[in-house]
């Protein structure tokens, strides 16, 4: 019997219980709602009867703004979506205009953006472990993880010129290729990553008052999870083993090894140990791909993708053309729909694109993962009490630029 | 090379897929249209048996489509679409690791279907984002309001008609009772 019924049933009648309901508005401007979001919440004392979110606070018009734009302009808003792992976004739209051209990147382009793609999940699992343990009181944890984020988000900065707004794929490869010393960069900051792992498991995996406050709450059953449309690590702590890297591998990623963690109840404490074990497999994951990293191009020489080499503008006239035509009139990609699914870092992060051929993008649709989630809240929240829901509203790790584009 | 693959992929983009075959022949007058652009399985259906294949899509042992990804709409009106709107569902089965699309046209003067919230909760919210963007109406959904933008915002931003640079005048603040009904069964 949850809190919820049992306080129904001692209740002597509806009238009662109705009379001491109270509604009170949990931000859009508060400490513990990441971002902007606002939960009109139906208290009955402490206990919660009813929630309603209320998500747009962030609209910037994504959609809007992309379809006035040409293909290759989208690339920074892709940035400011998820913008604690920007670099997912990057490459999920690249790729999905790559689907839509019909073409691959060069297999060292690839690999780049597996590393970074996994440096970005990294960073993303951090935030969100991090701020959800400090705001239930584990204020040590965070200031390590948020060290630990830092000690990427310099490596990012070293590979794109910016630690947020990377602006880094273009459609067919990279902007850039890895800087030098950029592998022997990584490999010390992961091995500093590793030991911040190592004390901040030591630190609350096992602590009694963390535990208390997380383990089952918010949890929430296969078939709802399902149902509501859940992805990526949420859908995982229900133990559903759906990661899109796996079902529909993309990039190189049938060529690495890594597991796919799952939890078995759903609730805070399932998600917190997946995303604790993302981190290790994403740390995996980079270190096979560094040491298998090609040599060859970073950008892929199809004509009509990318301004031409200087030597081929001022020596031949097919260089000449391209050059004119690119800047004159952008990428075209052919006439055409497709759908590019991609693990972003909160769940499957898929591109709906619809091209007429004439280098305006018809539709630019994202299916943003944490839209399902929020939606979720009511589900998640009825029945435990006032105080849960800040551990809840954490382990979602909503993220109001995706959420609300 | 672009051109080949282009050509070359024309003739595979025809052959109808498994899915394809299968919702051919369960529902001979409801498919429309196919596509595999990509290899991504498009099947164009007609609106009114938009309940019946989504049910199909879920409950048949052969599809098992138990996560409905994503509903989109996309306005035609530059690209002299006939009918001017068309519903775009995504699909995903873990069952047989398939994914599928299905596709709904609708005219600009009737834009009206079915909702599948009944069948898949995160419809939902989907159905409210399509409405409040495009003014599509989903008949038999449980709360059709407006979802990213406000209340009183006239219009709907996304139809291709809507000038990207118009403004509103901003809103008063309203009292709190006013702006929502509470009565909403969870």
């Amino acid at each position: 019997m949850t809190a919820l019924q049992a306080r129904m049933a001692t209740s002597k009648s509806g009238a009662d219980f109705s009379a001491s309901v109270m509604t009170i508005e949990i931000g859009p401007a508060h400490p513990a709602m990441h971002g902007i979001v606002r939960l009109t919440t139906q208290l009955d004392g402490e206990l919660i009867v009813g929630m309603e979110p209320e998500i747009g606070y962030l609209h910037r018009g994504f959609e809007k703004e992309s379809e006035n734009s040409k293909w290759i302009q989208v690339i920074p808003y892709t940035d400011r979506l998820n913008y604690v792992s920007p670099l997912l976004c990057n490459i999920g739209y690249s790729m999905a205009v790559e689907k839509l051209y019909g073409i691959e990147a060069p297999r060292r382009a690839e690999f780049t953006r597996v590393i970074m793609g996994e440096i970005s999940r990294i960073t993303d699992h951090l935030t969100c472990v991090g701020a959800a343990a400090m705001e239930i009181g584990a204020f040590t944890f965070f200031l390590w993880f948020i060290k630990a984020r830092e000690y990427l988000w310099e490596l990012v900065e070293e590979m794109t010129g910016a630690r947020l707004t990377t602006n880094w794929t273009r459609f067919g490869g990279n902007s850039m290729d890895l800087p030098d010393g950029f592998l022997s960069d990584l490999e010390d900051r992961l091995s500093k990553l590793e030991d911040i792992m190592e004390e901040c498991d030591k630190l609350l995996t096992r602590n009694k008052i963390f535990i208390d406050r997380v383990k089952d709450v918010g949890a929430i059953s296969k078939e709802d999870a399902l149902s509501y449309g859940f992805s990526g690590p949420m859908l995982r702590a229900c133990g559903i083993p759906y990661d899109v890297r796996r079902a529909d591998p993309y990039s190189v990623y049938d060529e690495l090894d890594f597991e796919i963690p799952v939890g078995s109840t759903g609730d805070c404490f399932d998600r917190f140990l997946v995303r604790m074990e993302e981190i290790r497999q994403s740390t995996s994951i980079i270190k096979q791909a560094a040491d298998k990293m090609p040599e060859g191009p970073f950008m892929t020489d199809e004509r009509m993708l990318h301004y031409p080499d200087k030597k081929d503008v001022y020596g031949n006239i097919e260089g000449l053309i391209d050059h004119f035509k690119m800047v004159m009139e952008g990428h075209q990609p052919p006439e055409g729909e497709i759908y590019m699914p991609t693990e972003g870092g909160n769940g499957e992060m898929g591109f709906y694109l619809v091209s007429d051929g004439s280098g305006d993008p018809v539709r630019v649709r994202l299916r943003p993962p944490c839209f399902n989630f929020v939606q979720a809240m009511p589900l998640m929240t009825v029945g435990h009490y006032v105080a849960d829901i800040v551990p809840i509203f954490g382990s979602i790790n909503m993220i109001g630029g995706e959420l609300d584009r | 090379m672009i051109e080949s693959i282009k050509s070359g992929e024309m003739k595979a983009d025809r052959e109808a897929g498994k899915l394809t075959a299968l919702l051919k022949q369960k529902f001979p007058n409801a498919v429309l249209d196919f596509h595999s652009h990509r290899s991504d399985e498009t099947v164009v259906i007609e609106r009114d048996s938009l309940d019946t294949v989504c049910r199909f899509l879920r409950d048949d042992s052969r599809c098992a489509f138990e996560i409905m990804l994503d509903i989109t709409t996309v306005d035609g009106l530059e690209m002299n679409m006939k009918p001017r709107f068309e519903m775009v569902y995504h699909f995903k089965s873990l069952t047989h690791a398939s994914r599928i699309r299905i596709k709904v046209p609708l005219e600009e003067d009737d834009c009206r279907i079915a909702s599948i919230s009944p069948i898949w909760k995160s419809a939902d919210w989907y159905e409210r984002e399509c409405f409040d963007m495009f003014g599509i109406i989903f008949e038999g959904h449980p709360d059709l309001r407006r979802i990213l933008m406000y209340e009183e915002f006239e219009g709907h931003p996304l139809r291709k008609d809507y000038p990207i640079d118009k403004q509103q005048p901003l809103m008063e603040l309203k009292e709190i009772e006013e702006r929502h009904t509470y009565g909403r069964e969870l």
